[in-house]
């Protein structure tokens, strides 16, 4: 079903983009002015001598060639050396660690409803274009689209404190491996606030997706054979909509890896969006460093299963 | 005999911006068990809209506003959508103009024929072992094998017998054929032809087989309707029509039919002008200002059709009076 040729190609490609983003990430921060000296030591710095700069530069192989340091730190991050925080002193594997599975979960959570909602929304709005459900659930749809979500972030935690007496942003963070339903209560409010902006896009993906399949003549042949009309949404229309759908969904979850930095800040998770955001906030070069690279990987990886996921669902894209 | 499809008075209307335009206005068809009766026209004659008036498939904005539809006896033509979608595929089957684009490409071939028996009350075993049977009865060669490919792995030919295996798979009374070789080569065209022939015979098919294509009338139907302008004009059996067409419009469309034999090589005769504009329909005959025939009368009334030399026709002017 999935052909090995294709495969091949395909995690080559992944490998060089991969690689492509390495080289980068690595650039950006030797361009940036300032060195691992000047960021360990801030000012004092400057008060170094020229042997003891060049004693130091050694240390850090900064002395050596661009390419030979670009590939001994590529060598580390390939064997899961990804630096130590130059705040915490602690490595950068393990803060990454603690903080991934918290942004994985609430983008999941929130690709889930936000593809639910936007799938279900654009197929009531496709059943009748140009109707008032078409018009209701577009506008509905434009305006999760224009609500930024830092805005509905607020929103929600001052509603939830103001009428619950919850503050989600006070409480300790329980790991979903510590109880299900204490984690699932904390994170299902963030979740909702990113599913908003998801869901508005998948909806319109869909709905002009299914508004151009639903007159496609096979569509007709289904009515003809006397296949019912709930039938032919799901059945017919909703299955050749759905490479878009992937598509869009893909493309949201990627960019949710790396957008929850807000989210994570208002509703105060330990997550690698807030982990990037206080980081940077400290200058923590390597921690930086080893964090947009994750957020990276996992961008490719996504990319590459909504590849996968393409050859599974349209059985034209084997046969190439 | 009594006829399976009795269709009259058809009258179809489409929602423009300027209020309903009628496509189809008062359309008479009968045709017995066994039987094909070819429609015959040429584009935005009304033709299709006929086939899917009766096939109950009109596109949204478009609605039948008048006449009877009669498939054995029942009135069918003013069911509300539920009893008419359990009509749909069970009595009345449907052949479409592109088999490229009428099979669903995301579904196996033998859950899409499956799924005609399913919606109509089949267990999922009878279902399986029929459609086999009909993939089998549709020429197509190894039925099981068949069953697990995809549309885009099946030549344009082997599509369309699927689509009739779909078609036919519940056994329908009424089988539709909305010009369903136009989009094939000549020799697969020749193949549906024969299939299709085939399978009326066995299945006692009543047949309406829409086309502009008047070499495709003459090898598949006995009897024939000449469309224009929304209304049948003549309706006469192919050897009448071919042999003495009894009205203009027909003539003219069996002269510009290119000959078989002989050695002249002279310019074919074609229709001056172009088909009416079905929104702006002038007063008397439609056909009037292309036709070689007219006479006064011809642009104060639009003539009935009625009977004309064993056939029926809807003209002012008598053959024998033709110039």
């Amino acid at each position: 079903m999935i052909g090995l040729r294709w495969a091949a190609v395909r995690f080559g490609g992944a490998l060089l983009t991969l690689f492509g983003v390495a080289v980068v990430v690595f650039l950006v921060l030797r361009v940036i002015p300032g060195d691992a000296i000047t960021a360990s030591m801030g000012i004092e710095s400057g008060t170094l001598t020229e042997v003891q700069r060049a004693s130091l530069e050694h240390y850090y192989g900064l002395d050596k060639p661009l390419v030979v340091q670009f590939f001994s730190w590529l060598g580390q991050v390939l064997t899961g050396n990804l630096g130590v925080s130059l705040i915490s002193g602690q490595s950068a594997a393990s803060l990454i660690g603690a903080a991934l599975p918290i942004t994985v979960e609430l983008a999941v959570l929130a690709a889930v409803i936000g593809t639910a909602a936007g799938v279900l929304l654009g197929m009531f709005a496709a059943s009748a274009p140009g109707r008032w459900r078409d018009g209701t659930a577009q506008t509905v749809a434009l305006l999760g689209l224009a609500v930024p979500e830092f805005v509905l972030g607020a929103v929600v935690v001052a509603a939830l404190a103001s009428y619950f007496g919850y503050f989600p942003d006070t409480g300790t963070f329980v790991p979903l491996t510590s109880s299900v339903t204490g984690n699932l209560s904390q994170m299902i409010y963030p979740a909702l606030v990113l599913a908003v902006g998801f869901a508005a896009n998948v909806m319109r993906t869909t709905r002009s997706a299914a508004v151009e399949v639903a007159d496609a003549d096979f569509v007709r042949t289904a009515r003809g054979k006397g296949v019912p009309a709930g039938r032919i949404r799901s059945r017919h229309i909703l299955r050749n909509a759905s490479v878009p759908i992937v598509t869009i969904t893909g493309i949201q979850f990627g960019y949710l890896l790396g957008g929850t930095v807000i989210i994570e800040q208002i509703f105060a998770l330990p997550g690698l969006g807030r982990l990037l955001f206080t980081s940077i906030e400290n200058r923590d070069y390597p921690l930086v460093q080893s964090s947009v690279l994750v957020v990276a990987v996992g961008f490719v990886v996504v990319n590459l299963l909504v590849d996968l996921l393409y050859r599974v669902i349209d059985p034209r894209t084997r046969a190439a | 005999m009594s006829a399976v499809l009795q269709v009259s008075g058809l009258r179809t209307a489409v929602a423009t911006a300027d209020g309903p335009l009628e496509i189809v206005r008062g359309v008479d068809l009968a045709v017995e068990a066994g039987e094909t009766l070819a429609v015959v026209g040429e584009s935005g004659s009304g033709k299709s809209f006929t086939a899917l008036s009766i096939a109950g498939l009109l596109p949204a904005g478009a609605t039948v506003t008048a006449g009877s539809i009669r498939i054995d006896g029942q009135e069918t033509a003013d069911l509300p959508e539920p009893a008419r979608r359990r009509i749909r595929g069970a009595q009345i089957g449907m052949v479409y103009q592109d088999p490229m684009t009428s099979l669903n490409p995301m579904m196996r071939i033998g859950p899409q024929v499956r799924e005609a028996l399913t919606v109509h009350g089949w267990t999922a075993a009878e279902a399986t072992r029929r459609t086999m049977e009909v993939l089998d009865e549709v020429g197509l060669p190894t039925p099981g094998a068949m069953a697990r490919l995809y549309p885009h792995q099946l030549s344009g030919g082997m599509r369309q017998r699927v689509l009739i295996a779909i078609a036919l798979a519940p056994r329908p009374k009424v089988l539709i054929a909305d010009e369903p070789t136009t989009a094939l080569d000549v020799t697969i065209q020749q193949q549906i032809l024969q299939l299709v022939g085939g399978l009326r015979d066995e299945y006692g098919l009543a047949v309406v087989w829409i086309t502009h294509d008047l070499g495709v009338v003459a090898r598949i139907a006995r009897q024939v309707s000449v469309m224009y302008a929304g209304r049948i004009v003549e309706q006469a059996s192919v050897l009448d029509l071919f042999g003495a067409p009894t009205h203009p419009y027909s003539a003219a469309l069996v002269a510009s039919v290119p000959p078989m034999r002989g050695t002249d090589r002279g310019d074919l005769p074609q229709i001056g002008g172009s088909a009416v504009p079905l929104a702006d329909l002038p007063i008397g005959c439609p056909f009037r200002e292309r036709c070689p025939q007219s006479i006064e009368i011809c642009a104060e009334r639009e003539p009935d059709l009625l009977p004309r030399n064993g056939s029926h026709a809807a003209c002012w002017v008598e053959p024998g009076d033709w110039t």
